[in-house]
């Protein structure tokens, strides 16, 4: 009897040990992870120097319609009056028809700046992420177009399903202060 | 994959192409249009995350160990699983975390930020004082499983033992690929995920359709036969502080209880008569403690030779492989991922050669993870020949979910209900 309760106390005291030790271990970690710099949030976004613009972001994402879509830094872009991101290159004739332009969606929309300017806009809505302007822009143009990944509609899997299959692995966490990768030095408004 | 790699700056120079078309000097004051980035959700509402993490938990425990009820905690499950499933989309979620955690301690280039860790430590932290409030009601998966239960079918021991070993294989596994930064395989296959974003692919739907189904008639398969993170809760929670007891105060030996549990989380007492004898029970555990080390060699051995095999999986060591075949003419023309690796002009040098470190990191991880899965063998033949003799019927502290099922059973706690002058309640004795 005396030892069967010997061995209880002792056992109770054990776990008294693991659970004070658990207790300190855990807030210690929880203390150092807090006044870390380093603790902030990550999101995912696309490095775009990396980008090949395969298309994998179009239909990877969990989302019915990617996160992922086109952007255009203004100041980086030629204002061509032939967009080779608009247009492409086995084209008949230079017109906006359906068979000569790269956007499935005809989500890049063309307009007269001043002779010989043109600008041109995504429009985000009909945006799909197929990468298809943003190839061409860097094939012939200046590369102004390119994928990011849009935060308003990203869910942040803690795995990202397009990172997976990324065959550049251009898509890596960034901290949340600074959730976009933008070419050139448009300003950032997020 | 999930580090940044910046390019010598001379890499950048060739990356970057030269501007062909040089952008205009416009004469007619045409400003650049703005582009407005929206910015990720704020970190107030992650703070409200962990808030609500602790306080449901709290709860949990308040109404399992001290009222001993479960109707609240069914209505907190509900909560659980639409706020952090179908609201927050189950992300960042307790099962998830444990990988984050294995990257930043083992990866270089990745800090944990405070919310996951918190998510990972918090759970644990309950599990040492009041055994797993989180996995009752809190979790997410846990909660949708269990809220469709309908009539749990016993799953025989032999086999409920065998799939036990699941999660520990699972658990090495996980955070095999994600030490190495790899993938987090974790949340790749999670099969409720698809169901809390309302969309996913084919194979996720089928297998989450799958385990939903096979949740109506079997108590929680996944939190039992797959949750990773239910190994790390297991362990916590059979040193807790707290546990359940299904009987309030003592135990009457009425065996209403034995069958009530949905999960075998139940432990009998065991008759004398049916037990094994002393003697033959010492000779099995012998042979036992002698197999342990030799099993956990083995699988230290296996889990080398079958590192080529594991590394394949990284998409770098892929893509070494692949450039590498298709500059010495063994295979013809070029995946994606050789397609890129030229288009952003890296040096098959310095791909072989980050292949090449990540192979000997697989190298030591997946001996490490041959011990582990020996070891669980192991381990696992030994508890199953040692069986404590429990004198009473009561819930196992590791196993038991706190879900408050077994609760109503006991004949003392509904005579205790009703000597308070108390309701009787229907649901209570489901």
């Amino acid at each position: 009897m005396a030892a069967a309760e010997n061995k209880k106390t002792r056992r109770e005291f054990i776990a008294d040990g693991i659970r004070t030790g658990g207790l300190i271990i855990a807030s210690g970690a929880i203390g150092a992870l807090a006044a870390s710099s380093h603790a902030e949030d990550t999101v995912w976004q696309i490095d775009p120097y990396k980008c090949t613009n395969c298309g994998l972001c179009a239909t990877s994402c969990v989302l019915d319609q990617s996160t992922v879509k086109c952007m255009h830094a203004f100041a980086m872009c030629g204002y061509c009056n032939l967009c080779s991101g608009m247009l492409r290159p086995e084209r008949v004739g230079n017109t906006i028809e359906a068979e000569n332009v790269q956007c499935p969606t005809f989500a890049i929309q063309r307009s007269y700046v001043e002779n010989p300017y043109f600008q041109y806009v995504i429009d985000e809505n009909l945006c799909i992420g197929c990468a298809k302007c943003s190839k061409g822009c860097d094939a012939f143009g200046n590369g102004s177009l390119f994928m990011q990944i849009r935060h308003d509609r990203c869910l942040n899997c803690n795995q990202c399903s397009i990172a997976e299959v990324c065959p550049a692995q251009a898509i890596v966490r960034v901290p949340a202060g600074k959730p976009y990768l933008l070419k050139s030095k448009i300003k950032q408004d997020g | 994959m999930f580090q940044k790699f910046t390019p010598p700056f001379f890499l950048l120079q060739i990356t970057t192409p030269p501007q062909k078309n040089p952008p205009p000097d416009f004469t007619t004051g045409y400003q650049y249009p703005v582009t407005i980035n929206p910015p990720p959700r704020a970190e107030l509402f992650t703070r409200i995350d962990m808030v609500m993490l602790a306080v449901l938990m709290l709860m949990t425990a308040y109404f399992i160990l001290y009222k001993r009820s479960r109707r609240e905690v069914r209505l907190i499950s509900l909560f659980s699983l639409l706020y952090f499933g179908f609201y927050r989309h189950g992300c960042v979620c307790s099962v998830g975390s444990l990988q984050n955690v294995a990257m930043a301690i083992f990866h270089n280039g990745y800090a944990l930020p405070l919310s996951v860790g918190v998510f990972f430590i918090l759970p644990l932290l309950f599990a040492l004082f009041f055994g797993r409030v989180f996995c009752a009601a809190v979790c997410p998966l846990g909660a949708a499983q269990d809220l469709i239960l309908q009539k749990a079918r016993r799953v025989p021991v032999w086999m409920d033992e065998t799939l036990s070993v699941i999660p520990y294989i699972y658990l090495g596994l996980g955070t095999l690929f994600a030490a190495t930064g790899t993938v987090f395989i974790i949340c790749e296959y999670d099969p409720f995920v698809a169901f809390f974003r309302l969309s996913g692919g084919a194979m996720m739907v089928t297998f989450g359709i799958l385990i939903l189904f096979l949740s109506t008639f079997i108590g929680r398969p996944y939190c039992r036969y797959l949750c990773p993170y239910g190994v790390l809760l297991r362990w916590a929670a059979a040193w807790s502080k707290w546990k359940v007891h299904v009987a309030p105060e003592k135990c009457i030996q009425c065996h209403l209880c034995a069958e009530s549990c949905p999960f075998n989380a139940m432990r009998m007492p065991v008759p004398d008569e049916v037990r094994p004898s002393r003697k033959s029970t010492r000779a099995v555990l012998s042979r036992v403690l002698w197999l342990i080390p030799f099993l956990a060699i083995l699988g230290g051995v296996t889990g080398r030779l079958a590192s080529p095999l594991l590394s394949h999986v990284d998409i770098t060591v892929q893509t070494a492989d692949r450039v590498w075949k298709e500059r010495h003419g063994l295979v013809h023309g070029e995946t994606l991922e050789s397609q890129a690796h030229r288009a952003n002009q890296i040096p098959d040098d310095l791909l072989y050669a980050k292949a090449a470190k990540i192979r000997r990191t697989y190298t030591l991880y997946t001996t490490i993870f041959g011990v582990w899965l020996g070891l669980v063998f192991g381990l696992k033949l030994f508890f199953i020949t040692t069986r404590h003799r429990w004198d009473d019927y009561d819930a196992d502290p590791a196993a038991c979910l706190a879900c408050g099922r077994c609760f109503g059973y006991c004949p003392s706690e509904a005579n205790e209900k009703y000597a308070e002058g108390g309701v009787y309640i229907k649901g209570n004795l489901k």
